[in-house]
């Protein structure tokens, strides 16, 4: 009984699984101009919204959109080859938000050689010229926004400060962190340096890498060694959810200010439900619309964008402090991404 | 015998069914520039995953390939970069560090008999620290042209072919005689097959085995070169699903995970299917966590047509 087993092949079990299914799900491919959207992860909210903005943005205006992403954030290869890819498949303009802003330099240099535009979105490369223009949320100012609204909260008491990081050398969290202290009038680095400041009032300064699970531990581990901490800044919202866990097992969770950036539809709800003190809203939906616009402006006119635009920001805080500026959570929860 | 040859074809004939497919779908698929893309996308994976055969055809299995790749890059930019030695001794030197941890691999898994699971599962993690620590987490740009020549190629008409793809080919050719034509390679599925009759019949296992983790060493820091070349920059982030893709790589050609079956060729056809995948949905404009699903289908298909051709 020797035979039987070819009919156990591979390639049969492949012809009976694989080509139904993609033969009744693949449009054929027309004539309508490529843009292709790189983000980091195909699965982050924030990307999700990006994405759906750009599909939307580009069925309404008579173009294809081609999505890629990475794997896991800082899957430098994958975007890579997302960009080799894209190129292939005929692409005019890509959006791309860089996992590794310096690492994804040389495959954009290469997809511009070659006559495409190459327009960073959220994320700036480094160096930023390195595409045409970026469409993002000035960090800096975000981190501003949550450190000015700390301070105001905070008032004349001493500040002990826990800082949940990115990862390092991160143009975004970079900024976000040296905005959110020289908004807290701490002293601190300039918008481009891509160093973290520690003033002696930053007592724990650790990286969380913006993961939930992550964050929980960073901040538990600073508790461990300073119990007095009354500020938190995390570089998003899922870290400061992190954190609001460590500080609620340890029972403090009334007297710390936590301070995040992002506005996500789960972050925004932390605020209106006390988990968070304050956060600074940023909208990937406008970066996909005004990234989609600028490939179609360059597609049918060749004119290419340039610079940078500033995809705005906005402080959202439940309780409002005389002198700064912020939006109410319950409005904010209409701008907000992700799942609610 | 004529069945087991065939099953080796399975793999081939799988690809050779996407490729059709996809050429079908776009008319971009099946040009001589996008083929030698997709080679040149999986060569990082593709040379890894000749380490990753050899150990898998002893029964064990390499977790920290990825990572002592990504030490080895490191090694080099930062021996090139920042402390200017000549970059064909600094590649040199990444090579080496690559080696000796597979010989750490190797020795851990015969002197002191631990599991190369959990051997190289360790070795991944300290593997990844120390590059982490080496480079300061910071990615190295301005690479001499040295580094980065394996990324460039040769024209052959309107097709550019890397030199690093050549290279991959040039690699499995060498590995394929090897363990087809030497007495060392009908050791490895000896080995794989039964260690303890393969030991009785005075083979000197413990030096066969260390051998193949150093040489699993070597192709990652080759991989480490090819990835220099691909990205043009050191980037202490990568590597880190290179082991599991290059298991991919390993399945899908047709090796057992078992051990003492497979042909080394086998894993090219297994990284290239992957690489079609991606490459084919993309231009066909499909998301690509498509390419994610279809990937753990054809390594749950492939597993199991090891295991009925066993039984049979």
């Amino acid at each position: 009984m020797r035979i039987p087993a070819l009919l156990r092949l591979p390639p049969r079990r492949l012809l009976a699984l694989a080509f139904p299914w993609f033969v009744a799900c693949s449009p054929k491919g027309d004539e309508k101009p490529v843009i292709g959207l790189i983000t980091k992860t195909a699965s982050n909210p924030f990307f999700v919204k990006m994405k759906e903005g750009a599909e939307q943005a580009a069925a309404a205006q008579g173009a294809t959109l081609i999505a890629a992403a990475g794997r896991s954030d800082g899957d430098n290869a994958g975007q890579v080859t997302a960009i080799e890819n894209l190129m292939a498949a005929g692409a005019k303009a890509i959006l791309i938000s860089a996992s590794d802003s310096k690492a994804i330099v040389p495959a954009i240099k290469k997809a511009r050689d070659a006559g495409i535009l190459v327009i960073a979105l959220d994320s700036p490369t480094d160096p930023v010229d390195a595409t045409d223009a970026l469409f993002a949320t000035d960090n800096y100012k975000a981190g501003q926004l949550i450190g000015q609204y700390a301070k105001a909260r905070l008032g004349a008491t001493p500040a002990k400060i826990a800082t949940l990081d990115l990862i390092p050398g991160h143009p975004t969290g970079a900024q976000r962190h040296n905005g959110f202290l020289s908004g807290f009038g701490l002293p601190s680095y300039e918008k481009t340096r891509n160093e973290l400041a520690q003033p002696p009032e930053v007592v724990c300064m650790t990286d969380a890498m913006g993961d939930q699970a992550k964050g929980q531990t960073a901040m538990e581990n600073c508790l461990q060694a300073h119990p007095d901490i009354n500020v938190v800044y995390t570089v998003n919202e899922p870290s400061a959810a992190g954190a609001f866990n460590a500080l609620k097992n340890a029972g403090k969770e009334k007297g710390v200010l936590i301070v995040s950036v992002d506005g996500s539809c789960r972050g925004v709800q932390n605020v209106v439900d006390g988990a968070l003190t304050a956060t600074a809203q940023q909208y990937p939906l406008r970066m996909a619309e005004l990234g989609v616009e600028a490939a179609m402006t360059f597609i049918k006119t060749a004119t290419k964008a340039s610079g940078y635009v500033d995809t705005g920001v906005q402080l959202i805080a439940k309780d409002t402090v005389a002198g700064v500026a912020s939006l109410g959570a319950e409005k904010a929860l209409g701008l907000c991404w992700g799942d609610k | 015998m004529i069945v087991r040859r065939l099953a080796y074809a399975g793999p081939l004939v799988a690809l050779l069914l996407a490729c059709t497919f996809f050429a079908l779908q776009s008319p971009r698929f099946l040009t001589g520039a996008n083929l030698s893309l997709v080679l040149q996308q999986v060569m990082v994976v593709g040379v890894l995953a000749i380490g990753q055969t050899l150990v898998i055809l002893t029964g064990g299995i390499d977790l920290a390939c990825g990572m002592i790749m990504a030490l080895g890059s490191i090694t080099m930019s930062l021996l090139a970069v920042k402390h200017g030695w000549h970059p064909a001794v600094a590649i040199a030197g990444g090579m080496s560090v690559t080696t000796l941890a597979g010989m750490v691999n190797g020795l851990l898994v015969t002197r002191i008999k631990l599991p190369p699971f959990i051997v190289t599962l360790g070795t991944m993690n300290i593997a990844f620290a120390v590059t982490q620590l080496v480079s300061r987490a910071q990615t190295f740009t301005d690479l001499p042209p040295l580094l980065t020549w394996l990324g460039h190629g040769v024209r052959m008409g309107n097709t550019p072919i890397a030199y690093g793809a050549l290279a991959m080919l040039l690699l499995y050719g060498f590995a394929f005689v090897l363990l087809r034509e030497t007495a060392a390679g009908r050791h490895v599925y000896a080995v794989g097959n039964n260690l303890e009759s393969a030991r009785l019949a005075g083979i000197n296992t413990n030096r066969l085995l260390l051998s193949v983790y150093m040489l699993s060493g070597l192709c990652a820091g080759v991989a480490a070169l090819l990835s220099i070349a691909r990205t043009g920059v050191g980037d202490p982030q990568s590597g880190q699903t290179e082991n599991l893709d290059t298991v991919t790589a390993v399945v899908l050609g047709g090796t057992s995970l078992f051990g003492g079956r497979g042909i080394v060729v086998g894993s090219l056809v297994g990284a290239l299917i992957v690489g079609v995948f991606r490459n084919g949905l993309t231009l066909m404009g499909v998301s690509s966590v498509y390419q994610i699903l279809v990937t753990g289908v054809l390594v749950i298909l492939a597993v199991a047509t090891d295991q009925w051709s066993r039984k049979s």
